[in-house]
């Protein structure tokens, strides 16, 4: 009868096993498919006619995708220069200022930031910020400033609530210490709480990058996607997710491959920052 | 001149606290813009009827209906095997070289974009498996979207219950398993759920994943083979091929509306979860 329960047990843990193996297979067949769809392009018409091409005509034969892997580099830099000082000012009054009562209201207000579905957000660009450009600045108002000011808001939540946990993380000694020394609770906070918390911090910053240079719809609406590298704040641009997205629904063949291929490099930028955010995470854990 | 430190001290408190507002204050623009434009135009009929002329007139019925088939059908997808991958890395097996891959798989799933999954969809499921654009591509493609958010929200709240509820039914003879179902799944419930709430909102949010695996069709789908289209999606396109305003504020208000209960929602359960423990 123990028998009986052990390999009942034992049969489970296999399934259970499975299981949790399952991610990594869908994994596996994500980067299988992508790569096999995007990769022979790269052999077809060269791995530098692809990243570092400027023109991108994919029914000609020209697959340049190098305007728009700087435009969502530039958009992702705008992103993180509107939400990254705020974000840490918020995560800062969360975790060293704000009462308990205040944690309760704010942390899920920030939160719910997050769940606001990116076409909203990528809407409210078009219908406020946009015309509000264009008013002060002339041009069309579809522009970097317009998608940085929109991805800003929205890596807000990323970076905020990774920043936020660095910093609770920090031991409340290295905060008594530094009071009972007799400096002020700025003090504390700026040369004793963030300094500790810096490499969570750094790792929030490149999470959020990964979340803005993810971002699809809402950058569609508001970039005015012209095929060009932008040369100033206020020029329309195409990045690589809003490539993929405008033009999936009707493009075959080598079009369509293209358009794999562009989902390769996207994938390979996003990889490597995640990879980028565990190696600062990690060092952390480990000092 | 050196400024005393504690004028910078009262400044830069003033100062963390006003960007702390400034960010909430966003949050309730944007839901206030949403709610004010949109609810003149957010009907019983709207809710109720099917769409016409694109989308110009009439409702929403069939996103409606779209949408919540597609977050539970999602959901049913992911849900076992997220639980069970959770029960697997906290109750099944110590820390180790799989484990931290399995890890690592999850992170790396969770932090692939949505345009991805939707590029990985339209290949595999509704050209290679030929499944189509349809109900079945769509909630497949999410569920792997959301797998890595039940994981970790089921894995947190297996972790919160209390080591001695293990030990006390292990004492009484209980098998792991019988452990597992009868007393750390039930005591860990609102946490799980918790995961499962937030992954319905987002199925409910998403576009790029949604709209190349299930497509358009302004149609009721009838059957998991039929395409659909997402309130999410709805408003997309309403919103971007300047179909109709009114109709888009009123599809905002409806989308926003379910996203904010579901998440109110989902804290209420955390909540619960963390009360009951600590």
């Amino acid at each position: 009868m123990n028998r009986r329960f052990i390999n009942k047990d034992a049969l489970i843990r296999l399934v259970l096993l499975l299981f949790a193996l399952s991610s990594l297979l869908f994994l596996f067949t994500i980067f299988v498919f992508i790569l096999s769809e995007g990769l022979p392009l790269f052999y077809k018409a060269g791995v530098s006619s692809i990243t570092l091409g400027m023109k991108w005509a994919p029914t000609k034969g020209y697959f340049g995708i190098f305007p728009m892997i700087v435009s969502s580099f530039m958009v992702t830099f705008g992103a993180l220069v509107v939400g990254a000082p705020l974000a840490l000012a918020c995560a800062t009054y969360l975790s060293e200022y704000a009462g308990k009562k205040t944690k309760i209201f704010l942390k899920p207000s920030l939160e719910l930031l997050a769940g606001i579905p990116s076409v909203v957000y990528g809407f409210l660009g078009v219908v406020y910020i946009v015309p509000l450009i264009r008013e002060y600045t002339g041009g069309s108002g579809f522009s970097i400033l317009a998608t940085s000011l929109v991805l800003g808001i929205m890596v807000l939540p990323t970076i905020t609530s990774i920043s936020f946990d660095s910093l609770m993380s920090v031991p409340a000694a290295f905060r008594e210490g530094s009071l009972a020394m007799g400096a002020t609770k700025w003090q504390t906070v700026y040369r004793v709480v963030l300094p500790a918390a810096r490499s969570g911090i750094l790792a929030s910053f490149i999470l959020g990058m990964g979340r803005a240079i993810g971002e699809t719809m809402a950058v569609i609406m508001v970039a005015g996607n012209a095929l060009k590298i932008p040369t100033s704040l206020l020029d329309p641009l195409r990045t690589l997710t809003s490539n993929i997205a405008l033009e999936l629904a009707y493009a075959t063949d080598d079009h369509r491959s293209a358009l794999f291929s562009t989902g390769v490099v996207l994938l390979v930028i996003i990889m490597s920052l995640n990879l980028l955010a565990n190696f600062w995470v990690k060092r952390r854990v480990s000092r | 001149m050196r400024i005393n430190p504690r004028h910078t001290d009262k400044l830069m408190s003033a100062g963390l606290s006003l960007q702390a507002l400034f960010t909430v204050g966003i949050l309730i623009l944007i839901i206030a813009i949403i709610f004010i434009k949109g609810f003149p135009y957010v009907t019983a009929e709207f809710i109720f009827s099917y769409p016409e002329d694109m989308g110009r007139l009439g409702g929403v019925f069939p996103s409606i209906i779209g949408t919540i088939f597609l977050g539970l059908l999602s959901i049913a997808f992911a849900t076992p095997l997220g639980i069970g991958t959770a029960i697997y890395l906290t109750e099944y097996t110590k820390e180790s070289t799989l484990t931290r891959v399995i890890r690592f798989g999850v992170e790396s799933l969770a932090g692939i974009p949505s345009i991805i999954y939707g590029l990985f969809g339209f290949i595999f499921f509704v050209i290679k498996l030929g499944l189509g654009w349809s109900l079945l591509s769509g909630t497949l493609t999410v569920a792997i979207m959301v797998l890595p958010t039940i994981i970790r929200t089921s894995e947190e709240a297996i972790k919160s219950v209390p080591k001695n509820l293990r030990t006390v039914s292990f004492s009484l003879g209980a098998t792991k398993w019988e452990t597992v179902t009868r007393v750390i799944i039930p005591s860990a419930a609102p946490g799980i759920l918790t995961g499962i709430m937030l992954s319905i909102g987002r199925a409910v949010s998403e576009t790029a994943a949604v709209i190349f695996t299930m497509g358009s069709s302004l149609r009721l789908p009838t059957s998991i083979m039929d395409s659909g289209r997402t309130m999410a999606v709805h408003f997309y396109i309403l919103a971007r091929e300047g179909i109709s305003m009114e109709k888009a504020y009123a599809t905002a208000l409806v989308l926003v509306l379910s996203i904010l209960v579901i998440n109110i929602l989902a804290y209420y359960l955390m909540h619960r979860m963390i009360a009951r423990y600590s």
